[in-house]
């Protein structure tokens, strides 16, 4: 073995033991309070618990059947129609929700569906009695429909545009009208994609926080989440935590587990070939207000959030103290978060790279970094979070400790996304130069200088702009860890939420979107190779 | 320097359920042509002598010398690809560069090497400019300078003229049928066009199956009407 790969190996290694460190630490932590005293028997017979576990699946399935379920038509609708204007914009409208904080988008939904939101004053109008009532399930379906409907949508679509052209062709031959175009070529497509899609959303809206925490939270509307929060923040019960937390684990790793490989065959892949014109596309006027009312579900809240930013008093909020220290803070723990990932990130890819080099049976560094990243999005922030809680609880304040452990939480958040955006590109880098740069003896610190800083810096910036904005958005580990001296921006944002500061609200949630699509966009922009060369 | 010899005994290599072995024998100096259908083996051949592959076993000698244990770059090869010869980030005169200094630390004699490889290859005052900035023909040059440079004895060329034109093609193949004219190299080429291994080659192997068929003098291996696999491949 040479130098390189020791160093590659080395750095690969310290990578994965501080990665497995961390979840293993929080594991332990749990474990060892749950088996400690009585106390987990008698919380698993105490009807609150599995009154919440009930509610976290009722939810979620009620979400994903209706994110899904609509999203079925308004794909098909997208399919159908490629020629519209706008579509490229609500196409891409459709990827903003997912991108936005949990929170911004709460707040976009209650402006809209409140009780002195837009849809109730309409109904008022119209003489009905406003009558929706956003807290509770109804405000958590909303939401988890408009944050995964755009998704399913998106993915759905993905697919029926991978239906080869000659398919398209062979229907207008045999002048298919629309019903056998379902039968015979759209549903097939759809019904594939249908587990994949749904285990996503319904995986999604199990493990989410921030909406139910803002939107529920009561004692009829709470899950495993929102309860380990409450059991650590407020009753200072870590037992029942731990018990939730390990409950929430379990029925993960099931959920995982029985989708198969969550991040499979997710990714919308350019269709090959020229695109056929379709013969079957009778009767415009559905496919219309199936798209129209698809978009004013998006587009609303979006909407609302940015009217209701300008109404607030965003130059009152500028000379506020709070704020500018919950800017600040966020900022550096979220460049920390970021730059550890990376690190992480790096030592882990570069394994990878070495291990393949010397392609010797399965690469041990590829196994483990494929569980490590998986393992991650079985193992929620919140129960990490809620293991390093109890764990520092016996060390010392948690509370000066906070910062470190949110650094480290969301960098191991961060840690699959980015290996998603840096594997692909170190992989196909490695592809293009790695027997170039073997047979130049380019190796060591003259690669990275010459070869792949250069190339890699794009997706670099890109993974280092999703981790900090994902850092920033988070209100989830940050919701167990803040304090009075330690305040992010969400964390800020929803204590003023909370306290029904709605104007004070939606300037700080006008504050955190520009933050989080700025630095996206910025990552964009970054110069870089973009033209494709063949040397 | 003038070429040097190569010589693969019984080297086995094995992918998935696919395996091959080679037995062949290349005196110094000579242009051999690679031909053979798709599957037969043709480029794996080539990673073996490059050492992009390592055989399960046999020899592989360079000048005598087994170069087995060596790693791509300690290998007295050079290795043109179909593509990704280049750097597209780098102009190509650093590219070339890089032929002699994985860091780029050039005396003034490596400067003059690199003007003298620039000129021969026909790509003078262009040194500046980035692989994208270059049509097809262009690049493949760039390529065949760094070759130049690197000065090894053996020139392996996996194909790199298989995406040009006809016209553009024969230019490339006599630059290089040239340059091996001036005694500095041995030369392995795979190509799918039995023309360019009549234009340009002295020797031509054919393989077939995972193995050597035959190799003899370009002329007289295409004459020869007893190998069954070599008429089916040419379809004459």
């Amino acid at each position: 073995m040479n130098r390189e790969s020791i160093f590659a190996f080395g750095g690969g290694g310290l990578s994965l033991a501080i990665i497995w460190t961390v979840i293993a630490g929080a594991f332990a932590a749990l474990v060892m309070t749950a088996a400690g005293g009585e106390g987990p028997s008698a919380t698993l017979s105490d009807p609150y618990l599995w009154r919440v576990v009930r509610f976290t699946l009722w939810q979620a399935a009620l979400s994903t059947i209706l994110s899904v379920g609509f999203a079925v038509p308004v794909a098909r609708a997208f399919a159908r129609r490629r020629g519209f204007a706008g579509r490229r914009v609500l196409l891409a409208l459709f990827a903003l929700p997912l991108a936005l904080p949990a929170l911004v988008v709460v707040l976009g939904v209650v402006e809209v569906w409140g009780r002195t939101g837009w849809f109730n004053g309409l109904a008022e109008v119209a003489g009905f009695e406003p009558a929706l009532n956003v807290y509770g399930l109804s405000g958590i379906l909303l939401a988890h429909v408009f944050f995964n409907l755009p998704l399913a949508t998106r993915l759905l679509l993905a697919h029926l545009d991978r239906v080869p052209a000659e398919n398209w062709r062979l229907a207008s031959q045999l002048d298919m009208p629309a019903t056998a175009v379902w039968r015979f070529i759209e549903w097939p497509v759809l019904k594939a994609a249908l587990p994949g899609a749904a285990s996503l959303v319904f995986m999604l809206c199990v493990t989410s926080f921030t909406v139910v925490l803002t939107l529920g939270g009561g004692p009829r509307a709470t899950t495993i989440e929102v309860a380990i929060y409450q059991a650590l923040r407020f009753d200072f019960d870590p037992v029942r935590a731990v018990t939730l937390a390990l409950l929430q684990l379990v029925l993960c790793g099931v959920l995982v587990i029985s989708a198969g490989r969550i991040t499979g065959d997710m990714q919308a892949q350019p269709s090959l070939g020229k695109r056929a014109a379709r013969a079957d596309l009778d009767g415009w006027i559905g496919d219309a207000v199936v798209i129209g009312l698809a978009g004013l579900f998006v587009l609303l809240p979006l909407v609302a959030i940015v009217t209701s930013a300008v109404r607030s008093d965003l130059a009152r909020l500028a000379v506020e103290t709070a704020m500018w220290q919950a800017i600040f803070t966020s900022t550096w723990v979220a460049l920390s978060a970021a730059a550890l990932c990376l690190i992480l990130t790096a030592g882990l890819l570069s394994a990878v790279r070495a291990s393949q080099r010397r392609h010797a049976g399965k690469p041990f560094f590829e196994w483990n970094t494929d569980v490590a990243g998986s393992l991650i999005l079985v193992m929620p922030p919140i129960v990490l979070g809620a293991g390093w809680f109890v764990l520092l609880r016996g060390v010392g304040d948690i509370f000066t400790l906070a910062p470190l452990v949110v650094i480290i939480v969301n960098a191991l958040m961060a840690l699959p996304f980015v290996l998603r955006v840096l594997g692909p590109a170190v992989a196909q880098a490695n592809l293009d130069h790695g027997r170039l740069c073997a047979s130049l003896d380019l190796a060591g610190w003259n690669r990275l200088r010459l070869v792949d800083w250069p190339v890699l810096q794009r997706p670099l910036a890109l993974a280092l702009a999703f981790a900090m904005a994902l850092s920033i958005g988070d209100l989830g580990v940050i919701a167990l860890f803040g304090s009075e001296d330690f305040t992010t921006l969400p964390f800020l944002l929803y204590q003023r939420f909370g306290t029904y500061r709605i104007d004070d609200a939606a300037g700080l949630a006008l504050i955190l979107t520009v933050y989080c699509l700025g630095l996206i966009a910025l990552a964009d922009r970054v110069r870089g190779e973009r033209r494709k060369v063949t040397g | 320097m003038s070429g040097v010899g190569l010589k693969l005994s019984d080297v086995r290599f094995a992918y998935a359920d696919w395996q091959v072995q080679f037995d062949m024998d290349v005196a110094p100096g000579w242009f051999v042509a690679v031909i053979g259908p798709s599957g037969a083996g043709k480029s794996t051949l080539l990673n073996l002598v490059a050492g992009f592959e390592q055989p399960s076993s046999g020899a592989i000698l360079i000048d005598g010398e087994d170069v087995c244990a060596l790693p791509p770059a300690r290998r007295p090869v050079t290795m043109l690809f179909q593509d990704h010869n280049l750097f597209a980030h780098l102009d190509i005169h650093t590219n070339v560069a890089l032929g002699i200094s994985p860091a780029l630390k050039l005396t003034a004699a490596d400067r003059d090497r690199i003007t003298a490889a620039f000129d021969r290859v026909g790509l003078s005052g262009l040194e500046r400019r980035r692989p994208g900035e270059l049509s097809g023909g262009q690049r493949q040059r760039a390529a065949i300078a760094r070759a130049l440079v690197r000065d090894k004895p053996l020139l392996l060329l996996d194909e790199p003229f298989a995406a040009l034109g006809p016209a553009l093609k024969n230019d490339m193949l006599d630059l290089v049928a040239e340059i091996h004219r001036e005694g500095h190299m041995t030369v392995l080429m795979v190509s799918h066009d039995p023309q360019d291994a009549r234009r340009a080659a002295s020797h031509t192997v054919f393989l077939d199956e995972g193995g050597v068929v035959a190799l003899d003098q370009t002329k007289a291996l295409f004459a020869r009407k007893d190998l069954a696999g070599l008429k089916a491949y040419l379809g004459a």
